[in-house]
């Protein structure tokens, strides 16, 4: 396959010597011009590479964190057509970092998968993850998927054994993405020794970067992952920060934008810090 | 869409869990390796005698199989009173309310928890409506000595009070769930996050036969005790078959348990009811997916969801906390495309209405669920000539009911 966007950014990060944060926030929370504005102040802030929620009314793998961020997207009006214009509209001005979809098959499969394909290459889509397709259902979205030239990437978690490692990869493009606990997203934090060992066995596997997530919520965590990882993904946390910005009405204030990218601009560094700190 | 009739329609799910296009595993790859432990654990145990052989001992000396089939002798002399003349099938129900704990919830609890057991399982967690499938899963595992916890969407918290009791009697600890609007969807949702959390030591006793492969399957197979037995009684009998099932469908684990059995008995008509709550016209105020939803997918399984034009998964809404459940099994939505089952709805308002009519015609106080089955059998009993069968799944007792059902009425206790 020719290099991907995704591919590029993570060759960048390993030139420099340092993992790439991958930010998560939902496409329209707390609704779709502040969430716009958000998804363009990210990669100045430090984000190597931008996945973006494509919000659903029932998040099974998620923790409250968002949950409640899918929600205030919906609320607010949120559509898949809106999350895609929303890509659109951050490609006009960004033709470098990726930007990832994460989410669930539902809306998806509603939307139509070959139009929902089309459309997402068109606006300027780089991957795709979506968290109930396991490899065993390859053939509904993710082979069709790299056809339109979009990356299918694949969690793997501490269930994913040896044995079964070896499926999880086979269509897998872009990166892996490591679930660092059992459990739903914001909640537990990993452990960092487990996680070096896990990201070390996924390796003797794959030469494709392993990036890892779920519970990382601070710039020394981020910092300590980055120096076994590719990426450090954050989410809940970054959800948070919204949510503590908005005012009595749930409604954006002018703090909203600046309480994400002051948050991402610390785990930059701390993501940055972690192969320095490796070094010394 | 109508897919051509297969040779049988006993032979699903495929080996990758479908029943045509429906069904599936759409899970999280953390519950991947175990969903797969579990249909290894379950296609071992299916070709175990011991497995069947202590199963059926407890069906028989723990939940008092088998259900008596009753000739509902009252109701078809009522119902024939305003039918025309040689008019009014003979009414059977198939007694699975008087079952240990009021309904078949128990058939399906005895055996998965002996496959929990069987797969060194040591904590059991599961979702309930209206609270049958929680209290039938905390009695197996006070039986069998695991802790067990339920997740309960608040609202049904609120209105199935005495289940809620019955529940921590057996010893079981009870979440009530707020995220969405507390309802069936979003215990099942809190009960996936749980496992999900918790996958190394914790079986997941699901009350439908819905969910990932192999659920829907082996669900179905504990549940078909009620069809398998319905056969042989109503051939005792009446020396033939009935003429036309019915049963409601909530997830639709009732009724696939009587309909399996005779989905190749060409003669026999089957009828599933679902929820129509304050009518399909209704936007959101119904919980029938097969009548006002279209495929999607959910809860590990694809099948007929309602939801919105974005693909959002709306709550539904039906006066039993047990049918409102924005999906359905997978088998029924095949059985619905193939055209094999008719999938008919009944409002809240004709629930109550039978609800209060079997009660003082026969002595029963039934499920407001089953009640949604009876409200179908009151209009098509007296469309039918005299000499034809109806025979009706009364899936459970409407204790739990009594007080709901004094709110709707206007009535204080």
């Amino acid at each position: 396959m020719s290099t991907s966007r995704i591919d590029r950014r993570f060759v960048a990060c390993a030139a420099e010597g340092r993992a790439a944060l991958v930010t998560f926030v939902s496409a329209g929370d707390p609704d779709y011009d502040t969430s716009l504005a958000i998804l363009e102040a990210l990669p100045g802030a430090g984000a190597d590479v931008i996945e973006l929620g494509m919000p659903f009314s029932d998040p099974m793998a998620e923790g409250p964190p968002i949950q409640r961020s899918s929600q205030r997207a919906l609320r607010a009006g949120q559509t898949m057509a809106k999350t895609l214009a929303m890509v659109r509209a951050f490609r006009a001005g960004d033709r470098d970092t990726p930007i990832v979809l994460m989410g669930y098959y539902n809306p998806i499969y509603s939307y139509g998968n070959e139009a929902f394909l089309a459309d997402a290459a068109a606006a300027g889509v780089d991957g795709l993850i979506v968290v109930d397709l396991p490899p065993e259902a390859d053939d509904e979205l993710c082979i069709p998927a790299a056809k339109h030239g979009l990356n299918f990437i694949r969690l793997a978690t501490p269930t994913t054994d040896d044995r079964r490692l070896p499926a999880v990869l086979a269509n897998t493009s872009g990166f892996i993405y490591y679930v660092s606990i059992l459990g739903i997203t914001g909640t537990a934090s990993p452990d960092t020794s487990k996680v070096a060992a896990a990201v070390a066995r996924i390796k003797k596997h794959t030469t494709l970067p392993v990036a890892v997530g779920f519970g990382v919520k601070t710039a020394e965590q981020a910092s300590a992952i980055g120096r076994t990882a590719d990426g450090v993904v954050v989410g809940s946390a970054l959800v948070n920060a919204i949510a503590a910005s908005l005012d009595g009405d749930g409604r954006a204030t002018a703090s909203t934008v600046g309480a994400v990218t002051g948050l991402v601009g610390e785990l930059a560094r701390g993501a940055r810090l972690a192969r320095v700190a490796a070094a010394e | 869409m109508t897919a051509a009739a297969p040779n049988t329609f006993r032979a699903g799910p495929d080996e990758r869990g479908f029943f045509g296009l429906f069904g599936g595993r759409f899970v999280a790859e953390t519950l991947m390796p175990l969903i797969l432990d579990l249909e290894r654990a379950y296609e071992d145990a299916k070709k175990d005698p011991a497995f069947k052989a202590e199963l059926e001992h407890l069906n028989t000396h723990y939940t008092g199989r088998p259900s008596p089939l009753y000739y509902a002798e009252r109701l078809t002399e009522h119902l024939r009173k305003d039918a025309p003349a040689g008019k009014g099938a003979k009414v059977y129900f198939k007694r699975d309310e008087l079952n240990h704990t009021g309904s078949h919830k128990i058939n399906n609890c005895l055996g998965q928890i002996l496959l929990a057991r069987r797969m060194g399982k040591t904590r059991i967690i599961a979702e309930t409506g209206a609270g049958q499938h929680g209290v039938a899963t905390a009695t197996v595992a006070a039986r069998f000595g695991l802790p067990c916890e339920i997740y309960m969407g608040a609202t049904d918290v609120e209105r199935q009070a005495p289940n809620v009791f019955r529940m921590k009697l057996l010893g079981a600890e009870l979440h009530p769930v707020t995220a969405g609007n507390g309802t069936l969807k979003d215990a099942m949702n809190e009960a996936l996050r749980d496992w999900v959390t918790n996958v190394e030591n914790t079986y997941y006793l699901i009350g439908t036969a819905a969910g990932p492969h192999p659920y829907p399957e082996l669900v179905r197979d504990f549940q078909s005790v009620i069809g398998r037995e319905a056969k042989e009684q109503m051939l005792a009998a009446e020396g033939r078959l009935p003429d036309t099932l019915v049963a409601c469908i909530g997830g639709g684990s009732n009724a696939i348990g009587l309909f399996h059995p005779f989905l190749d008995d060409k003669d026999v008509a089957i009828v599933g009811v679902e929820a129509g709550g304050h009518g399909l016209d209704v936007e959101n105020g119904h919980a029938a997916s097969m009548n006002g939803g279209r495929p999607g997918v959910l809860h590990g399984n694809r099948t007929y969801l309602l939801q919105d034009d974005d693909g959002q998964i709306l709550e539904g809404h039906s006066i039993s906390a047990g049918l409102d459940y924005p999906g359905v099994g997978p088998e029924h939505s095949w059985l619905r495309d193939t055209g094999r089952v008719e999938y008919v709805p009944a409002t809240d308002r004709e629930a109550l209405d039978a609800f209060q009519l079997l009660t003082r015609v026969e002595g029963i106080i039934p499920a407001l669920e089953p009640a949604h089955a009876l409200a179908e059998v009151v209009k098509r009993a007296p469309r039918m000539d005299r000499d034809r069968i109806i025979l009706m799944n009364l899936c459970g007792r409407g204790d739990k009911d009594v007080f709901s059902v004094a709110r709707h009425l206007g009535v204080s206790i």
